[in-house]
């Protein structure tokens, strides 16, 4: 048998790896396992293309892969559970710029075809706008850049400008494809531009849809790749990632009730406030809430990225442990573009020991939204909001929320009065049973604990 | 040439629709995990720029193929790490925590 046909039967093995452990990333009992066979099939589909024809040397791929593997583990290992957006945008922008780099250096193979140039150009321009639309949304993320959307005059002008130069630069590198065609420069830097272009209009709040959809084209620029390299494995796997991050792009949307390109072009810019709100905020004291806290007998945390903020996950999880051995019920509501990527929430309460039991989704609570005593929101304000619901003017009218003003009492964790990322007032503070707790969250909360000790 | 086009698109055709099957089953708890993993598959590249990084031809194509695997590397060693750490975490009540 050769070595070419052993190969490719190694990619079929390591295909249906990565697609058990897909289904299996379905449950979080098996989910662990399933990220394990994904891996098992990456290393077979690493070593069978290590094993593919024309490969001489073997010291520079040696080089790299030690290189790769350092920072790679490094990064893995000291991130901390709260920058995982970060992390995560930073490892798409990682994955675009191997595809955009396979593709580049392919054209150095010679002897291209058309169909090849251009799957090759697809590679350069999806990897490229990945690379740096991801080091965009990494800047935002970590707040070394100013995590507001960034709007200017003529700014669909100046993109449409370099999407036109885009097509047409691309249209002649594949008239005359070669490595050294200035219309490979000018298409790469371009594709560059693209990606910083794309993200700087789009604020702190929405980057769960921003970082799906990095997501996503990543699994497409590696699937580009494919194509110009003629390999099957990249084919699959980039189209499963590409897959998976169009559907958690379109959850997150759906979440907001606005279409993928209102979040990518408008900039959340012009807020038309609804209707002014009357009412007097209610303030209570760390006291007054343990009185409360300890005759509650369902309790209902709602948090927010403002919970990633204070770091007070644990605190949080604390309090939900001397409830329940108080004999009362706790969940944990999470609303799905609650903090900064899909599932941020969960991942910060699954490090501070929450079992996933108690994580819920915000369908499954608002049916029994009622018999809630208590509804705590921690750092979250639009995804609670009930003008989403009631006010027809409100800029987020119609996304669907999280109902705590239907529960007995609410609790608002908060530093001020100030509204929310989206700049609209919120009614739920003036709530006839809202209570505002009002400071960090995490001493509020200690507070109470303290209280119970 | 034809036949293999039509031949890898049919690959993907079948590919794209088996992950949205796949992934529309995961529940939003597992959400950044499986952004996470499907971001170390991604790192899949890296098999295609071996090729690239072991062609002798050409030092500009060598260099160019050695920063692929670099960053390819990066994406599935990290990857996979970073998800198995988040996966660690995720916890029933009957397995009971520390």
């Amino acid at each position: 048998m050769n070595i070419e046909l052993l190969a490719n039967l190694s990619y079929i093995v390591s295909a249906a790896l990565f697609i058990f452990g897909l289904k299996m990333l379905g449950s979080p009992a098996t989910a662990r396992r399933g990220n394990m066979f994904s891996s098992l099939g990456m290393l077979i589909a690493v070593v069978a293309g290590l094993t593919a024809e024309g490969i001489v040397s073997y010291e520079y791929i040696a080089g790299g892969m030690v290189i790769g593997t350092i920072i790679g583990a490094l990064a893995a290992r000291l991130v901390g559970m709260t920058s995982m957006p970060e992390m995560v945008a930073l490892f798409n922008g990682s994955g675009g710029a191997a595809s955009l780099l396979v593709g580049w250096a392919t054209l150095y193979g010679g002897g291209i075809e058309t169909f090849t140039a251009v799957t090759i150009l697809l590679a350069i321009l999806i990897g490229g706008l990945t690379f740096t639309g991801s080091i965009i949304a990494y800047a935002k993320l970590s707040e070394v850049m100013n995590s507001a959307a960034i709007v200017f005059k003529g700014q669909r002008f100046v993109n449409s400008l370099v999407l036109a130069g885009i097509v047409y630069a691309a249209y002649m590198f594949c008239l005359d494809p070669q490595a050294d065609s200035q219309w490979l420069y000018v298409t790469l830097g371009l594709a560059l531009l693209l990606g910083i272009m794309a993200v700087i209009p789009i604020g702190g709040a929405d980057m769960p849809v921003v970082i799906s959809l990095l997501n996503s084209y990543s699994g497409i620029a590696a699937c580009a790749a494919g194509f110009a390299i003629n390999n099957n494995i990249l084919i699959v796997a980039g189209s499963l990632v590409g897959a998976s991050g169009i559907i958690l792009t379109n959850i997150m949307c759906k979440a907001m009730n606005r279409s993928l390109a209102n979040v990518l072009f408008s900039g959340f810019g012009a807020v038309k406030q609804g209707k002014a709100i009357e009412g007097e905020v209610k303030p209570v004291s760390v006291e007054d809430a343990y009185y409360l806290f300890e005759a509650a007998s369902n309790v209902c945390f709602v948090p927010g990225y403002g919970m990633a903020v204070a770091q007070a996950q644990h605190v949080v999880k604390e309090l939900g442990e001397i409830l329940e051995a108080n004999g009362c019920e706790v969940s944990y509501a999470i609303h799905p573009v609650a903090g900064r990527m899909p599932g941020h929430m969960n991942v910060l309460l699954a490090e501070a020991d929450v079992p996933y039991e108690q994580l819920v989704e915000m369908d499954d609570i608002n049916p029994r939204i009622e018999n809630v005593d208590i509804a705590v929101v921690i750092g979250a304000n639009d995804v609670v909001n009930p003008s989403a619901r009631e006010d027809e003017d409100s800029p987020i009218y119609g996304m669907p929320i999280i109902n705590v003003d239907q529960a007995r009492t609410v609790f608002v964790l908060k530093r001020s009065m100030a509204s929310g990322f989206s700049g609209v007032d919120n009614p739920l503070f003036f709530g006839e049973n809202t209570r505002m707790l009002f400071g960090d969250a995490k001493e509020s909360i200690s507070g109470v604990i303290s209280e119970f000790g | 040439m034809e036949m293999e086009i039509v031949f890898l698109v049919f690959i993907l055709v079948l590919s794209v629709f088996l992950g949205f099957e796949l992934i529309s089953k995961v529940p939003a708890t597992l959400h950044t995990p499986l952004m996470s993993g499907a971001n170390a598959i991604s790192g899949i590249t890296l098999a295609g720029a071996f090729l690239a990084a072991g062609m002798v031809d050409s030092e500009m194509g060598k260099y160019l193929g050695t920063a692929a695997v670099a960053f390819a590397t990066i994406n599935v060693v990290g990857g996979y790490m970073v998800t198995d750490r988040m996966l660690g975490m995720f916890k029933s009540k009957k397995a009971g925590g520390k």
